[in-house]
């Protein structure tokens, strides 16, 4: 007999390994299935390199490690894998967007809301209802004002309306949405993916962009978002909420929006166009042959930056596990070496193109440990306002439906994704 | 108090501990510090749950609910809580369901107790109440109610609210796996929820379907066009369930598309076996294949969900297309499926996976995507395999030298787990790719003086397995081996050289002996296993060579007599008796030689995910590359459809549906798209009728409007016999579909399809006049191709083509058509057919990529200036040949700016070959040159090229830095063509970096008669540091360096045949003017340079 559902159990657990929430949407499976995880998290060593998919001789385990918790559920029968991970995923969006973050003492702080929402969020293993939207309307959000109104008047954070957006076309936005001040404002957020080589050429680069809405519309507005080079995306996913169609025909964006904070497309820049990459790092990090130290010399220059300005600047390295300390002096910006993790972060701040930032100084070496034969990779982070890299623009945003003028306004940032420079 | 004692007695030790624990760790909050022993608490609780305060009531339930989130018991307290069922207030009521649910098993007499409570409210004219009673009472684990839940399911799946239906319908599973007898009941309430037109409930009765009689595909064949058309706007979650089930249903209703000999791998013999029966059946001649329109709808209407923000709906639509699709439109998804790389590590892991299956098998859809596969020190480790996985997968003749120069970073890894996997992947790559296995080998030897074990140990098991593999030609690595063996102290690698060395000694038959010498006078010395491998090798040489070896033999013998390991001691003993005949020695000694020489298989190199396309892609099973329970195998096409007409519908039954007051407002305040896009069921029916609705319904249902209408067009303008058959099937199609809606009796369809039958051969016809070709069976199939070309096509264009014109494109140059589209796509169009594996070996070892294999020993050569790898920059693609002129064969080349593979001193060219005729070409080749002299590595012969297909191969040619055009001949079996490439100039530089400072020094030595300027007027738009970088590289091979000044924009290269080195500079100054320097000491090339570099730089 097959057992007829997806998600069996949900087993949440911290760090150190202690199971802190568990939930069942059938008969209880016992928490010792979670021994098997265990066992594997011990061989991974570190918590990233567990397997998100294992087998013991009952049960199926799929994993997801987010936030320093492990989402862990129990399945039983054949399920699509990511079907069973990107549920996971929402559950921990949903309980950063309640909860304002994701950790242990949060959750058990508001153990209640969260059990509700699971409860909503998941009938027999089967998702219901994943939509913010939706499941703000069926219990609402802790905030610091209606927990003291609730312990005092025992009134309940559970919503008493239906879910109206779960009975129509659009779910996911709610009815009766009403504001005084009409906003609708963009984020386009584009982060490069670079590996740069030793000798400063680029290996690999492309650009990932995100446009992160947030729109407070009264009514049913229906949105419109044209660019002035949309020739420039070359592979894009979407909010259930835009119309596929007049993508298609129109490259445009046309959308009834939901309600609040949401992402309303992410896209990739045709490899075709030349990816500008802001910064240059010179660096040079050798280990001696003899005595156990080794040289550090890292320097930060603008590369291409479009006359804007870098900030945010850091980099970051891990190091290998025989460098014991680090004593280097950074002409600017702070650095740091954690002895336990051996990571260095140097925090840079701004670039200053007149005086370049410079790192400097020698590692010493955990005595008769071998020289390490690999040089550490650097990661960058840095932050440009006001500039999209790869030049998208949006041309225009107008809005039907409405008799209102809401307030408008697209934002640019510029981001280091997965900037890695090789040694 | 009875209650309490019992609990007591469970575990009244182990619940103080723990009440200790949730008072420091858990739920916090005042009410919480009210208590302090469990005693008290549990008390206390039922205390608050009997009072008559509602706030005390809610309380009390959400430290219940607490104790359950932490998975203690709170079986106890289940009278007190079960009283509450009926509360007013909702929050404690659902707290008092999460209760029920969870407890309702263990204590199913008193859980009777609240089910007329359900049962009330099964009744409520809030639809939302009726949903969750209904949602609770299936919850409930309690035998004795089935009854009561099959007639609450019948009743709710007839309820006008499609929330309800959609509860329903999930009910329908819980109670299948509480009482399976319940089936064919239950199999009855499914059938008529399959027939539900809502969003809202198809995905959950699908579900229901999955689990209760997945078997019973009898049920969707009414339902299945609707199905299709609904699907883009159902949820997520339901649209990944449908697309599963949709995928199973296609592969046993519709005929394969994979044509014969455009298949892949495995399907070959399956396909050949099909196609057969199929003649067989028809014969008035060959059949070609026809997509059924059902068919196409499917693909057309999930293609969309492609772009879906939910990882699990695109994993499904791009299993969906490898299942179903025919081979040259699954290139479509690997997009998206690269895109889903950028998600969380856990999505990454699984895509990987997938990708790693199907890279094996197709490595052309991947391959544009390479570089996004390259490895970061941050991945998990488990990520990193498999990338380098598909990167091994990936590699070929024109890429290997890429990704070996990657691998040499990987080998360097910290991580050394992964730096053995590196060197087992090129291991892998040597085996695979002759061209390199000697390159490799090389490297690979260079490793073994790595100072990490792991590496060196790798390394020589890796090179022994190579050498298994060919050891005939490498008795010079085994020498070279050889020679190394004094500077290895690698216990392990020295241990696995004598191993060589013993199995090969007829190969090295003046060397082995020699290191047996070296052995005896260290032997002492050395580490057990290599003591063991002596001893080994020793015996080895004594029955090969025993005139020279018989006395070293025997004193290494003696010497392992008396080690101090009992192994060592031991082995030598058997050794001694086995090969030194004397009286005692029985049979055995006869046959030593046959025992220690034996021939050993030469262990395979092959990719572990070889065997996993046994499982469907996606699935658990796949990921596991085990069995999971309850996973469905994908059955094969049936080599006959059956009846397509069993999907036909006939009637539609009006229903009057309960629509939602929100889409009633909604609608009329909304403007006319979006009631395109967000169809509902009630909208549907309010518009059914209608002139209008109809495409409506049709194209909100995702078959692009544009499409079926373009199709439409060509039918009615063109006269009808001339429609290629596939428009005239696909637009059949969507009339269909949408016929659906209309209500149309099935008579008008059997008159709509007759035409189309006869239009069929006429079609062929025509086409194969244009082509000046007999008519042949793949013609149709091929215009059936170029139509759907023509579709994406039309969606990229705005204003469609005439449909006379268009008509044409489709017919006698699909390609070109493909041509004119975005370069972007000109990569993803090309179907790549697996390179030849059975290509000759090209004798010449590649002198650059030895040098690049080299950079894997330690030393870190860095000079000032190196070659660089090309920025990014578009590629142009050139003509070759027209397919009119090569009768059928096209060929197309760009550069690729890639260090030449071959020679350092050749310019890379890679040749698109496709084949636009019908039948398959063969011995594709290139025959005589000129200029006589001209150096071409050319590529292997082409066996046979499919009608169809494509194939991508490289070339190299030396140009020796002149734009003088490459001459030579293009062949195949029956003709030949003469064709040219004639090089840009800047094609013939390779990048090189180097800094400012470099630069200024080199280019003070280039002054006078090696310097050449211009002043030009840019165009405004290209003075940007970004326009002018990419207009400059568009035209130059060259790399950019790195300026101080904002004005001075400075690029780098060398000529690829001399290594001369080119400078130029373009110095912008005041009102739009710059000066444009080349310096070089090429100052033909220089002039030519400016020339080409001027034209885009003032053009706008």
């Amino acid at each position: 007999m097959t057992v007829a559902e997806m998600i069996h159990s949900l087993f949440l657990i911290n760090h150190a390994g202690d199971i802190f929430l568990e939930k069942h949407w059938k008969s209880v499976i016992s928490r010792s299935v979670c021994d098997y995880f265990f066992e594997a998290k011990e061989k991974a060593v570190e918590p990233e390199n567990v397997p998100p998919v294992l087998q013991t001789p009952h049960h199926y385990l799929i994993s997801i490690y987010r936030d320093k918790l492990f989402f862990l559920s129990v399945v039983q029968t054949e399920v699509p894998p990511l079907f069973v991970i990107e549920f996971l995923h929402r559950v921990a969006d949903t309980i950063q967007d309640y909860f304002g973050e994701c950790t242990e003492s949060l959750i058990n702080d508001n153990v209640v809301t969260l059990y509700e929402l699971l409860e909503e969020m998941l009938d027999n293993g089967f998702p219901l209802a994943t939509e913010s939207n939706v499941l703000k309307e069926m219990i609402r959000p802790p905030t610091i004002l209606r927990s003291v109104v609730n312990t005092l008047t025992g009134s309940s954070n559970v919503g008493d309306k239906l879910p109206t957006g779960q009975l129509s076309s659009i779910p996911w936005r709610r009815a009766g949405v009403k504001y005084t001040n009409n906003e609708a404002y963009f984020d386009v957020i584009e982060e490069i993916d670079a590996i740069v080589d030793k000798s400063g050429t680029t290996v690999f680069a492309e650009i990932q962009g995100v446009i992160e809405a947030s729109v407070r519309l009264t009514g049913m507005p229906d949105l419109s978002m044209t660019f002035m080079n949309p020739s420039l995306l070359d592979d894009v996913s979407f909010h259930p909420c835009v119309r596929f169609k007049r993508w298609e025909s129109e490259r445009a964006l046309s959308f009834i929006p939901p309600d609040g904070n949401f992402t309303l497309m992410n896209y990739h820049v045709s490899s075709q166009n030349l990816v500008t990459i802001p910064v240059y790092v010179k660096q040079n990090i050798c280990f001696f042959e003899t005595g156990p130290c080794g040289r550090l010399e890292i320097t930060v220059g603008p590369k291409q930056t479009m006359g804007k300005t870098v900030e945010a600047l850091m980099v970051t390295i891990h190091m290998p596990k025989a460098v014991l300390s680090a004593n280097l002096t950074a002409t600017q910006g702070n650095y740091s070496y954690d002895l336990a993790t051996k990571v260095l972060v140097w925090d840079i701040g701004k670039l200053n193109p007149q005086k370049l930032p410079n790192l400097r100084g020698s590692l010493s070496l955990q005595s008769g440990a071998p020289k390490p034969e690999d040089n550490p990779s650097l990661n960058i982070d840095l932050k440009i306002q006001q500039l999209a890299i790869s030049g998208l623009k949006v041309s225009r945003l107008e809005m039907n439906g409405e008799k209102y003028k809401p307030f408008k306004g697209v934002k640019y940032l510029t981001k280091a994704g997965n900037f890695q420079v090789r040694t | 108090m009875s209650t309490i004692a019992l609990y007591n007695d469970q575990g009244g030790a182990e619940a103080a501990v723990e009440a200790g624990q949730e008072n420091s760790s858990s739920t916090g909050g005042a009410a919480f510090g009210l208590f302090s022993s469990d005693f008290k608490k549990n008390e206390d609780l039922k205390e608050m749950l009997e009072s008559n305060k509602e706030s005390l009531k809610l309380e009390a339930m959400k430290r219940v609910v607490g104790l359950i989130s932490k998975g203690k018991n709170a079986s106890e307290l289940f009278p007190a809580v079960v009283k509450n069922v009926a509360s007013k207030n909702i929050e404690l009521k659902k707290l008092v369901y999460v209760y029920l649910v969870r407890y309702a098993e263990e204590q199913q007499d008193l859980a009777l107790l609240s089910i007329s409570t359900f049962q009330r409210a099964l009744k409520d004219p809030n639809q939302f109440i009726r949903g969750s009673a209904l949602r609770v009472l299936s919850s409930i684990r309690v035998p004795i109610i089935v009854p009561i839940m099959m007639l609450a399911i019948k009743e709710a799946s007839a309820d006008l609210s499609p929330y309800v239906r959609k509860t329903s319908a999930h009910a329908i599973q819980k109670l299948y796996s509480l009482d399976p007898e319940q089936k064919e009941q239950l199999i009855e309430v499914i059938e008529k929820l399959l027939k539900d037109k809502s969003t809202l409930v198809a995905g959950s009765v699908v579900m229901a379907f999955e689990e209760v009689c997945p078997d019973r595909i009898d049920l969707i064949h009414k339902n299945y066009r609707k199905l299709c058309n609904l699907l883009v706007d159902v949820e997520e979650w339901g649209q990944v369930v449908i697309i599963s089930m949709l995928t199973r249903y296609a592969r046993t209703q519709f005929t394969s598309p994979w044509k014969e000999g455009a298949t892949f791998d495995e399907n070959n013999d399956k396909e050949f076996y099909d196609s057969d029966s199929e003649e067989k059946k028809d014969t008035t001649e060959a059949k070609p294949y026809i997509m059924d329109p059902d068919h196409r709808l499917l693909l057309r209407n999930t293609k969309p969900l492609l772009q879906s923000r939910n990882t699990a709906v695109v994993m499904c639509v791009a299993q969906l297309y490898w299942h179903l699709a025919p081979t040259q439109e699954v290139n479509i998804v690997t997009k998206s499926l690269v895109r889903l790389l950028r998600s969380h590590r856990e999505v990454q892991y699984i895509v990987l996976q997938n990708i790693a299956t199907m890279s094996i098998q197709r490595k052309g859809l991947f391959e544009p995507y390479m570089k996004s596969f390259y490895v970061r020190s941050t991945d998990a480790t488990h990520i990193k395999t498999l990338k380098l996985e598909i990167l091994t997968n990936l590699a070929n003749e024109a890429n290997i030298s890429t990704i070996l120069r990657e691998f040499q970073t990987y080998v360097k890894s910290q991580d050394k787990a992964f730096a053995a996997a590196t060197i087992q992947a090129i291991g892998r790559c040597a085996t695979n790719i002759s061209d390199v296995t000697d390159t490799c080998l090389s490297g690979l030897v260079l490793l073994l003086s790595n100072r990490d074990e792991t590496v060196v140990a790798e390394s020589v098991v890796v090179i022994k397995k190579l050498l298994q593999t060919q050891p005939t030609q490498h008795s010079e690595i085994i020498k070279h081996m050889a020679k190394l063996f004094d500077n290895i102290t690698v216990s392990m690698a020295r241990a696995s050289i004598l191993w060589l060395m013993g199995e090969y000694c007829d190969r090295v038959p003046k060397i082995a002996p020699d290191v047996l010498r070296k052995m005896a006078k260290t032997f002492t010395a050395e580490e057990d296993i290599v003591k063991l491998q002596t001893v080994n090798l020793a015996a080895k040489l004594y029955l090969t060579n025993s005139k020279q070896t018989k006395l070293l033999t025997q004193y290494i013998l003696n010497l392992g007599k008396y080690d101090q390991s009992y192994d060592i001691r031991d082995r030598t003993r058997f050794i001694r008796q086995l090969i030194v005949p004397n009286e005692k020695s029985g049979a055995l000694n006869k046959y030593a030689r046959r025992i220690l020489l034996a021939p050993k298989p030469a262990p395979v190199l092959e990719s572990s995910f070889k065997d996993r396309d046994r499982f469907q892609l996606g699935t658990l099973s796949h990921s596991l590359n085990t069995k999971a329970a309850g996973y469905q195998e994908l059955s094969d096409w049936p080599a006959v459809a059956p009846d397509q007409s069993v999907r036909n519908v006939e009637v539609i039954e009006p229903v009057q549906e309960w629509a939602p007051s929100v889409g009633k407002t909604k609608k009329s305040g909304k403007p006319k798209s979006a009631d395109k896009f967000y169809s509902d069921d009630e909208e549907e029916k309010e518009e059914e009728g209608s002139e209008s609705s109809k495409d409506d319904s049709s194209s909100s249902s995702s078959s692009s409007s544009e499409e079926s209408g373009s199709e439409i067009e060509e039918e009615s303008s063109e006269e009808s016999e001339k429609t290629s058959s596939d428009s005239g099937k696909s637009s059949s199609g969507s009339e269909k579909s949408s016929s659906e809606s209309e209500s149309e009796p099935k008579k008008k369809k059997k008159t709509k399809k007759a035409p189309q039958k006869k239009s069929k051969p006429p079609a062929a016809f025509s086409d194969s006049d244009e082509n000046g070709n007999g008519p042949i069976a793949q013609a149709s199939s091929s215009s059936a191709e170029s139509s759907s070309g023509s579709e994406t096509d039309s969606e990229d264009s705005d204003p469609p083509a005439t449909p006379q014109k268009k008509k044409k494109d489709v017919k006698s140059k699909p390609k070109a058509e493909v041509k004119s589209k975005v370069e972007v796509s000109l990569l993803d169009l090309v179907d790549f057919s697996p390179a030849p594996t059975n290509a000759p070996k090209s004798s010449a070892i590649s002198s650059s990529l030895l040098s690049d294999l080299e950079g894997l020993s330690l030393s870190n050569i860095s000079s000032t200036m190196q070659v660089a790898t090309p920025s990014f920059g578009p590629v142009k693609t050139y003509e070759l040949l027209h397919h009119m002129t090569g009768k059928g064969l096209s060929a197309k080349y760009h550069f690729p700016r890639q260090p030449c593979l071959y020679e350092p001193s050749m310019v890379a060219v890679q040749v698109i070959l496709t084949n636009s005729s019908d039948h398959s070409l063969e011995e594709i080749h290139i025959g005589e040159r000129s200029p006589a002299g001209l150096n071409i590595h050319c590529f292997n012969t082409i066996e046979r090229l499919e009608p169809e297909a494509s194939v991508t191969v490289s070339m190299g040619i030396d140009f020796s830095d002149s734009t003088q055009a490459a001459n030579f001949q293009l062949c195949t079996k029956e003709a030949q063509f003469s064709v040219s490439i004639q090089p840009a100039v800047g094609e013939l530089l390779m990048p090189s970096s180097m800094t400012e400072q470099d630069y200024s020094k080199e280019q003070g030595k280039l002054l006078g008669m090696n310097e050449t300027s211009a002043t030009i007027t840019m165009a405004t738009a290209n003075t940007s540091r970004v326009a002018i970088s990419k207009q400059v590289l568009s035209v130059c091979n060259m790399g950019e360096v790195p300026s101080s000044q904002n004005n001075v924009h400075r690029f780098a290269g060398r000529t690829v045949s001399s290594g001369a080195l080119v400078l130029v500079c373009l110095e912008l100054k005041e009102s739009s003017t710059a000066l444009l320097t080349i310096n070089t000491e090429k100052s033909v090339m220089a002039s030519m340079l400016l020339r080409d570099l001027k034209q885009p730089l003032v053009q706008a």
